[in-house]
C-alpha cells in the first residue's frame, strides 16, 4: 500500500502495481467501505486497475488523518465486503462490417473468425473501472489464445458501442474517439447516453457476456433502444 | 429571462460542477476560473452554487427582460451596457431591454456572468454545468447560440441594498508573471531527477490548443527516467500528464476521468485556475510545495476570497 498525493484535493491509494483482478477487487471493495463508513472528508472516488484516487476537502480532513484512516481500512478490504456483482449481457454482432477488423484480427491470430467470435463471446469478463470517456468499461477476461497486441497505428475514430480487443483487455467504446484495438464487432446498446436518467450502462465490478446477434437483430435493437423501450438483460 | 444575440464562439452555462460521476467517466466541468466564478456569484447575491456563463476569449451580447442584477468578473472582456462602458468585478442593476455586450478578451481567457437567482437550466446528475464533449447539461449540452433565451431563477435575496464590488487587491492580474504551485506526483518518480530540475527550473508556454479539458505547454522536454505509460489510474484537477514527448499538459474542469500517461506533478487547486486564464502565447513556471503548505496555502486563499466583496454604501 502506498499513498501518492495528486495536488492538495486527491490522494491516489495504490494497493499494487499490476493488472490483476485480485488487485482490483481490493480497490474496489476499498471503496466501497469508505463511501460505507462515510469518511470524513472524502468527496468522490475514482477506482481504477490498481489504484483509488480519494478527492477529499481539506477543510474537513487533513493529509495525514485521511491517510491513517484509509489504512486503517485497507486490510478489510477484501472480495467479502462487496455486494454481488450485476451481470450485464450485450447483444453485439459479430459481422465483417461493423466488426471491420474481424477478418484482419482473426489472420494475425490464426483462427477461422467463427472460432474468434465463439472465443470473445464464451467469455465472462469484468470491468475493473470505467474511465477515460463517460461510461467506457476497461476489462479483461478473454481466453489468452486471442491476447492481440494493439494496433501499430491508432485509428482517429472509432464509432460507439464498437467491441474491440487489444493486449488482455476488451473495450467498448462509449463515445466516437480515437483508439488502437481491433474491433470486432458493435453492440446496438448504448454505453453512454447524455438524455437518460443514468446516462453510463456499466458500473466498476460489473460482468458483461455478449450473446452474438444477426444484423437483423442488431438493427432492431438498434430502434428499440433509439425508441426508449429497451430493457438490458442485468442479473444480479 | 435574457435573449441571446450574439453568442460569442464558446459561452456555457456552468455551475460549481458535477460532484459524483468521475467513477462513471463523467468529468465535473464546473468554471475553470472557480475564484472568478465564485465572486460574480457573490456579488449578486447569489450562493456559489448558483448557474451563471463563462465566455471564451470573446463574449457574447444580450438582452435582459426585466430587472436583473448582473456582474462580469474573470477576464476583461470590454464590457459595454447599451453602448456604455462598464466596470467589471461590481454588482449593476439592469433594467428591461437593456442589452449587455462582451467583446474580445484583453487580459485573461474566460470571463464570467452571473445573474441574481442563477440561471435556469435543468439540473442533469444535480448539476447545470455543460461538458461539451459529452452533450451533456447546461443549454442541451451544446455552447450557447444566437436566438437562445435562458430563464433566470427567482432571486432569494431581493435586491441589495448596497452595491457590491470586488476590492481592487483581490482581483486577479492575468497579465502577470505566473508561477504556479503543485505538488510532486503521484509519478514523480517515473522522471529523471534532471527531468524534475527542468520542470521546476524553466518556462512553458501556452500553446492555442488549449481547451476547457486541458491547457497544453511547450518547452524543455521534461525527462522520464523509466517509459511514459503507467496502468491507467484516476487524473485529480491540475494533474500535469507528460505523455512521451515531454511536453506538459495541465488537466482542467473537462478532463478524461482516467489516463495511461505519468503525472509528474500536480498544479494546487488555488493556482490552477491561473493556469485556465493563460493565453496562448503566455509563459508561466512551476514552484514544488508539500502537501502541508499547500493546505496552508489554501487556507489563505480562503480568506483571501472571504473578504474579497465589500458592500458600498449606495
Amino acid at each position: 500500500m502506498r499513498f501518492r498525493p495528486a495536488g492538495d484535493l486527491a490522494v491516489s491509494v495504490e494497493l499494487g502495481q499490476e493488472i490483476s483482478v485480485d488487485v482490483n477487487t481490493r480497490v474496489r471493495a476499498l471503496e466501497f467501505l469508505i463511501q460505507q463508513k462515510g469518511l470524513t472528508g472524502v468527496v468522490e472516488t475514482v477506482p481504477t486497475f490498481s489504484s483509488l484516487l480519494v478527492y477529499y476537502d481539506p477543510r474537513a480532513v487533513g493529509y495525514e488523518a485521511l491517510c491513517a484512516a484509509i489504512a486503517e481500512l485497507v486490510p478489510q478490504a477484501t472480495t467479502g465486503v462487496l455486494p454481488p456483482a450485476r451481470t450485464v449481457e450485450l447483444p453485439c454482432c459479430y459481422d465483417t462490417e461493423l466488426g471491420f477488423d474481424l477478418e484482419a484480427a482473426a489472420g494475425r491470430l490464426e483462427l477461422p473468425v467463427d472460432e474468434l467470435v465463439r472465443l470473445h463471446a464464451g467469455a465472462e469478463y469484468l470491468v475493473y473501472f470505467i474511465g477515460f470517456t463517460p461510461g467506457l468499461p476497461y476489462m479483461t477476461g478473454m481466453p489468452e489464445r486471442i491476447n492481440i497486441p494493439r494496433l501499430d497505428t491508432p485509428r482517429t475514430k472509432t464509432p460507439p458501442g464498437s467491441v474491440g480487443i487489444g493486449g488482455i483487455q476488451c473495450c467498448i467504446y462509449s463515445v466516437e474517439s480515437p483508439g488502437g484495438f481491433w474491433i470486432l464487432g458493435r453492440t446496438p446498446l448504448r454505453l453512454y447516453d447524455a438524455d437518460a436518467a443514468e446516462p453510463t450502462l456499466l458500473r466498476p465490478g460489473d460482468r458483461v457476456r455478449f450473446r452474438p446477434i444477426t444484423r437483423g437483430e442488431f438493427d432492431a435493437i438498434t430502434t428499440t433502444v433509439a425508441a426508449r423501450t429497451y430493457r438490458p438483460l442485468i442479473a444480479r | 429571462m435574457i435573449t441571446i444575440s450574439d453568442a460569442g464562439p464558446q459561452t456555457t452555462v456552468q455551475d460549481l460542477g458535477r460532484a459524483g460521476q468521475l467513477r462513471y467517466g463523467i468529468p465535473p466541468s464546473g468554471p475553470v476560473d472557480r475564484f472568478a466564478f465564485v465572486l460574480a456569484n457573490r456579488l449578486v447575491g447569489n450562493p456559489d452554487t448558483a448557474a451563471a456563463l463563462e465566455c471564451t476569449l470573446m463574449g457574447p451580447r444580450f438582452e435582459v427582460g426585466g430587472p436583473l442584477m448582473i456582474a462580469v468578473t474573470g477576464a476583461d472582456m470590454a464590457l459595454t451596457v447599451n453602448g456604455r462602458e462598464a466596470a467589471g468585478w461590481v454588482a449593476i442593476a439592469l433594467a428591461a431591454g437593456d442589452v449587455v455586450k462582451l467583446g474580445a478578451a484583453r487580459t485573461g481567457v474566460r470571463s464570467y456572468v452571473a445573474f441574481g437567482g442563477g440561471l435556469d437550466v435543468p439540473l442533469v446528475l444535480g448539476s447545470r454545468s455543460t461538458y461539451l464533449r459529452g452533450r451533456l447539461g447546461g443549454m442541451e449540452g451544446r455552447a450557447l447560440r444566437k436566438g437562445d433565451v435562458l430563464r433566470v431563477l427567482a432571486s432569494g435575496a431581493g435586491r441589495p441594498a448596497a452595491r457590491r464590488r470586488v476590492t481592487p487587491r483581490a482581483i486577479p492580474d492575468y497579465g502577470a508573471e505566473l508561477t504556479a504551485r503543485v505538488v510532486l506526483g503521484p509519478q514523480n518518480d517515473r522522471f529523471t531527477d534532471g527531468g524534475i530540475r527542468t520542470l521546476l527550473g524553466d518556462t512553458y508556454e501556452v500553446l492555442p490548443q488549449s481547451d476547457r479539458m486541458g491547457t497544453r505547454l511547450r518547452g524543455p522536454r521534461i525527462e522520464h527516467a523509466r517509459g511514459h505509460d503507467i496502468i491507467s489510474d484516476g487524473i485529480a484537477p491540475g494533474s500535469i500528464q507528460v505523455p512521451g514527448d515531454g511536453q506538459p499538459i495541465v488537466l482542467l474542469a473537462d478532463r478524461q476521468s482516467t489516463g495511461g500517461y505519468t503525472k509528474v506533478a500536480t498544479v494546487c487547486s488555488f493556482d490552477v485556475w491561473r493556469i485556465g486564464q493563460r493565453r496562448p502565447g503566455q509563459t508561466l513556471r512551476f514552484r514544488a510545495v508539500t502537501v502541508a503548505e499547500a493546505h496552508r496555502l489554501l487556507r489563505d486563499a480562503d480568506a483571501l476570497l472571504e473578504t474579497a466583496v465589500r458592500e458600498e454604501i449606495a
